[in-house]
């Protein structure tokens, strides 16, 4: 059929694995905006969920790092992580190869991208599902734009490929969910894990929900790393999302900076037209 | 290799004529390699040197690894997506991991090279 819902999510390992570390109130919401996302997802009885992620090392490195790669495998796996630490059982996470590969071939229309056979999931994935798909019932593409460090793809092409996969999904018969996760500014794993830029996190948030491709396009890798730290690469994965749904606009249904889950807590829908 | 250099955003005349940091790439590559995999992960416990021999490190990395100085490592620029596990993997608890990068910058000086040579400033 076509894209039927559209998302974004924070993907913070602390989330899980240091919840009880958080100021109780501040991350049940966050949690109880989680869910309501969930259940609005079901209620658009997807086929497939689609989950453009920032993974941090897990499968890709800097020997062969791709910009943006798509998994095509019946099944995946995670957390890579230890279970523990993230507070994520490991196990096996349905997929659909042969949607994935439908989706690739109409995404290379427009747009290279890699694809993956096998993947392992790590909390930039694991945790969105933990919340979102918790019987891990529903088939997920997974797909990796590399956000973690320079050479980065410039934000356009994080554009064109939201644009790309839109123009897939809505090329095939199935009703696909994407969610798209990512921190706003953030400083995982430094000294600085906890800062928040809760100003410029609301002035992006602000663009994003309006959908202002102007906006969103304007900023610089230079300028998001100083103020929104490195974590700030990851706004690509929201830009993918807000070009997927381009001319409409969204809403907030939860921002709460928890400084132990070392990120503002974000969850948002976009309509999709 | 050069993929942690800050600089390399702006990417200045300058800094595009420094030698890469082919080392700082090896320390990352075995972290990699160790979250990877638990048989590696095994390998690495049951005899550290024999594994580590198999990685182009210098004196320095090799120290810092083997103590563990996860501040040390900090400094030299390997990746905290990376670094935090190896941190887990050597027993560190959260507080700890990041009261090492903090002890590690007022020990060793600023973060030599990669994308955190601007960040610490709350330490």
């Amino acid at each position: 059929m076509s894209l039927v819902f559209a998302g974004v999510v924070s993907h913070a390992p602390g989330i899980t694995g240091r919840a009880q570390r958080a100021e109780p109130a501040a991350r049940d919401r966050f949690y109880a905006a989680l869910d309501r996302l969930r259940l609005e997802m079901e209620e658009t009885r997807p086929d497939a969920l689609i989950v453009v992620g920032a993974e941090h090392f897990a499968n890709f490195f800097m020997n062969n790092m791709p910009s943006l790669c798509i998994g095509m495998s019946d099944h995946y796996e995670g957390p890579i992580e230890d279970e523990q630490w993230l507070a994520i059982k490991r196990r096996r996470i349905p997929g659909n190869a042969a949607l994935s590969r439908v989706l690739i071939e109409r995404v290379m229309q427009s747009c290279d991208v890699a694809y993956a056979e096998e993947w392992k999931f790590d909390h930039g994935i694991m945790v969105p599902l933990h919340f979102l798909t918790p019987r891990y019932d529903l088939p997920v593409i997974p797909v990796n734009i590399n956000c973690q460090g320079p050479p980065l793809i410039p934000l356009h092409r994080a554009w064109a490929f939201g644009k790309a996969l839109r123009d897939a999904c809505d090329a095939i018969p199935e009703r696909i969910a994407l969610v798209g996760t990512g921190g706003i500014s953030h400083w995982p794993a430094t000294p600085d894990s906890g800062k928040i830029n809760v100003e410029w996190d609301q002035q992006f948030l602000q663009r994003f929900l309006a959908n202002d491709r102007t906006a969103l396009l304007g900023y610089t890798d230079a300028q998001t790393h100083r103020e929104a730290g490195q974590g700030g690469f990851e706004i690509r994965t929201f830009l993918s999302v807000a070009a997927a749904t381009e001319g409409q606009t969204g809403q907030l249904y939860c921002y709460e900076p928890i400084p132990i889950f070392a990120v503002g807590c974000t969850v948002a829908r976009m309509t999709v037209a | 290799m050069s993929a942690w250099r800050l600089t390399s955003i702006a990417s200045p005349r300058s800094a595009r004529l420094k030698a890469p940091v082919m080392s700082l790439y090896q320390v990352q590559k075995l972290i990699y390699e160790l979250n990877r995999s638990p048989e590696h992960r095994q390998r690495f416990v049951a005899d550290r040197a024999a594994v580590l021999a198999t990685y182009e490190l210098t004196a320095e990395e090799l120290q810092a690894i083997e103590q563990p100085d996860i501040g040390l490592m900090y400094v030299m620029g390997v990746n905290g997506q990376l670094l935090m596990h190896y941190a887990a993997l050597r027993g560190f608890e959260w507080d700890a991991y990041i009261k090492a990068m903090r002890d590690g910058l007022a020990q060793h000086g600023a973060v030599r090279t990669g994308l955190y040579v601007a960040a610490g400033s709350l330490s």
